[in-house]
């Protein structure tokens, strides 16, 4: 039933990986996935994906983390058993602020930092025991794929643009 | 394309620098004939020291500008960073400028060596004598650190070995333009890396000896880092909007928007270090309570009336920075970086305000012409002299060994 056909296009080097996939998407092809193993810098751009919404996540994350260890200090140090140290007033939790800032900001980066690397791997699925969604290992070490969907009719002309573009080697499945 | 390399002085921008050294003169002297001092003072006996302390706060402030630009210069030697190669011209112009206002500040300090004027208590040598009613056993104690040829020696060598330093890069690098090559960029790294190391302790004692002995009762070991953090985003504040200056009139082609955008993370960045040196010398002093520690929070919390200006030179330089240049675009949008550069800049001078005022003249005298006169006079010596400066080199280092890589920068 299906009409359309996965293309990996093999490539040995991120300067050229880039020019082809400008010239893939310039004539009017869209590219599914690009494995790399490196971060290739202006490649979301070249390929056109949406801007990424992890830092509207990051900030959620961090005012959980703020909250929560504003609500802690203020639950133990204030309200439950009210802790003197050193002389300082603890009887309302802004006159002792100075001393809960360094807390705040540690909670703050763990539950951004943590938030932010479990919502990645969530999202991208890759989780102990589920198969690699990489088509060719070779993307771990040296090499890099441009991964396109393309319909059965335009794969003989597709095929013959990725080579020309350098593509080392290109399976079609 | 014809690369507009030579940057020409235009006449409207050198006559607004006059303006402002002459409106900051006027200022001045106005300032100097009416300060009468506090009420009943008798005559003679009042040594101008608000006057001479908005002297000593300016002349700090724009030599640290100067000093700032000199390191971020050698740290991007060091680093053998090749993004800044295309507007490396302007911060060396900046760096330039300690050569004005290092000696400025130094002939200001030894005003009062010879008693001009009394801004540091311990240059007055009846507080070491035990038989006189001034004796002060705390700064008796500190004798061996003041005694005036070895304060002399650090103050007059540290700024000579800066100058040095500064000169011989900026030279090397012009001498670059004219005989190609990489031996002058490699011996400008090693020189780079000697200034860095020496920078990184003559700093921090300069900052002692220049600001910190005005609380001469007072010690802290963060104050150096935290007086260098200062001064370095002065610097980066100066060198943006330089940059985007030349920019808007059709100069530095080949700075695009990735370095608009790590000047803006740069100045980000550095607020970050600022608050967090300035967090943690207060939170940490605040914390233990100590009364010998306390004794410079007490002089701008609780007496005196620095308060409400404490803490907003604290909320303005953290907070505004962190709100508004947080974003990607931000950072790249020349209306914002404006804004809060300008913002922050005069904010950092409030900083450096706050660290001399309350231990010298003690109670709050507010902002007036003996702030702004000073201010002016030195802004727009700063102005005449860099762009005086700049036209002096072409704007681009054309033989800088990673100018291609600069030209290509992308982020």
């Amino acid at each position: 039933m299906s009409n359309k056909k996965i293309i990996n296009a093999l490539y040995g080097d991120d300067d050229i990986l880039m020019s082809a996939v400008k010239k893939t998407r310039a004539a009017g092809f869209k590219i599914k996935e690009v494995f790399t193993p490196f971060p290739v810098h202006g490649l979301d751009h070249a390929m056109g994906l949406e801007r990424t919404r992890i830092a509207i996540c990051a900030f959620l994350y961090g005012i959980t983390g703020t909250c929560l260890a504003t609500l802690m200090m203020w639950y133990m140090m204030i309200s439950d058993w009210p802790t003197e140290v050193g002389g300082k007033p603890n009887f309302a939790y802004f006159y002792n602020i100075p001393a809960f800032i360094p807390i705040t900001f540690e909670s703050t980066v763990f539950c951004a930092a943590h938030g932010m690397a479990l919502t990645y791997l969530l999202r991208c699925w890759i989780l102990p025991g589920v198969s690699p969604k990489n088509p060719d290992p070779r993307t771990t070490d040296d090499k890099f794929v441009m991964q396109l969907e393309v319909k059965e009719t335009d794969v003989d002309k597709v095929v013959a643009m990725v080579k020309e573009s350098g593509a080392e080697e290109v399976k079609v499945n | 394309m014809q690369l507009n390399l030579t940057y020409t002085f235009p006449s409207k921008l050198k006559t607004t620098s006059f303006v402002l050294m002459g409106l900051g003169l006027l200022l001045t002297i106005l300032a100097f004939v009416f300060d009468h001092g506090p009420e009943g003072a008798a005559h003679g006996e009042y040594n101008h020291t608000h006057f001479w302390a908005n002297i000593l706060i300016c002349a700090f402030f724009f030599m640290g500008i100067g000093l700032g630009a000199t390191f971020f210069m050698a740290l991007k030697y060091a680093s053998e960073a090749h993004y800044t190669a295309a507007f490396k011209r302007v911060y060396e112009a900046v760096s330039d400028w300690l050569w004005i206002a290092g000696p400025i500040l130094v002939l200001v300090i030894l005003l009062g060596q010879f008693h001009v004027h009394h801004l540091y208590h311990w240059m007055d040598p009846s507080v070491y004598d035990t038989a006189s009613p001034h004796f002060d056993n705390k700064i008796a104690a500190k004798e061996g650190y003041f005694t005036p040829w070895f304060f002399w020696l650090r103050t007059a060598g540290f700024m000579f070995v800066w100058m040095w330093c500064q000169r011989t890069l900026r030279n090397r690098s012009l001498l670059e333009d004219q005989a190609g090559g990489t031996l002058n960029h490699f011996k400008n790294v090693k020189t780079s890396a000697i200034f860095l190391v020496f920078f990184g302790f003559t700093s921090s004692v300069a900052a002692w000896d220049w600001l910190m002995s005005l609380d001469v009762h007072w010690f802290s070991t963060m104050f150096g880092w935290y007086v260098f953090s200062g001064i370095w985003i002065s610097a980066m504040i100066a060198t943006l909007v330089i940059v985007l200056y030349l920019k808007d009139n059709g100069y530095l082609e080949h700075v695009n928007e990735s370095h608009i955008h790590d000047l803006g993370k740069w100045m980000f960045a550095i607020s970050f270090l600022w608050s967090y040196l300035f967090f943690c010398q207060f939170m940490l002093i605040w914390y233990a309570n100590i009364p010998e520690e306390v004794t410079y929070f007490q002089n701008r919390l609780e007496t005196n009336g620095y308060k409400f200006m404490f803490w907003l030179v604290f909320f303005v330089n953290f907070a505004l920075p962190m709100l508004f240049l947080m974003s990607r675009d931000a950072k790249r949008n020349r209306r914002f970086l404006i804004t809060v550069g300008f913002i922050i800049f005069i904010f950092h001078w409030l900083d450096i305000y706050m660290i001399v005022m309350p231990s010298t003249v003690g109670r709050n005298p507010g902002i007036g012409i003996f702030e702004i006169g000073p201010f002016l006079l030195f802004l727009g010596g700063f102005i005449y002299f860099v762009m005086g400066k700049l036209t002096k080199a072409p704007l681009l280092p054309v033989n800088h060994p990673y100018i291609e890589e600069s030209k290509h920068h992308s982020i």
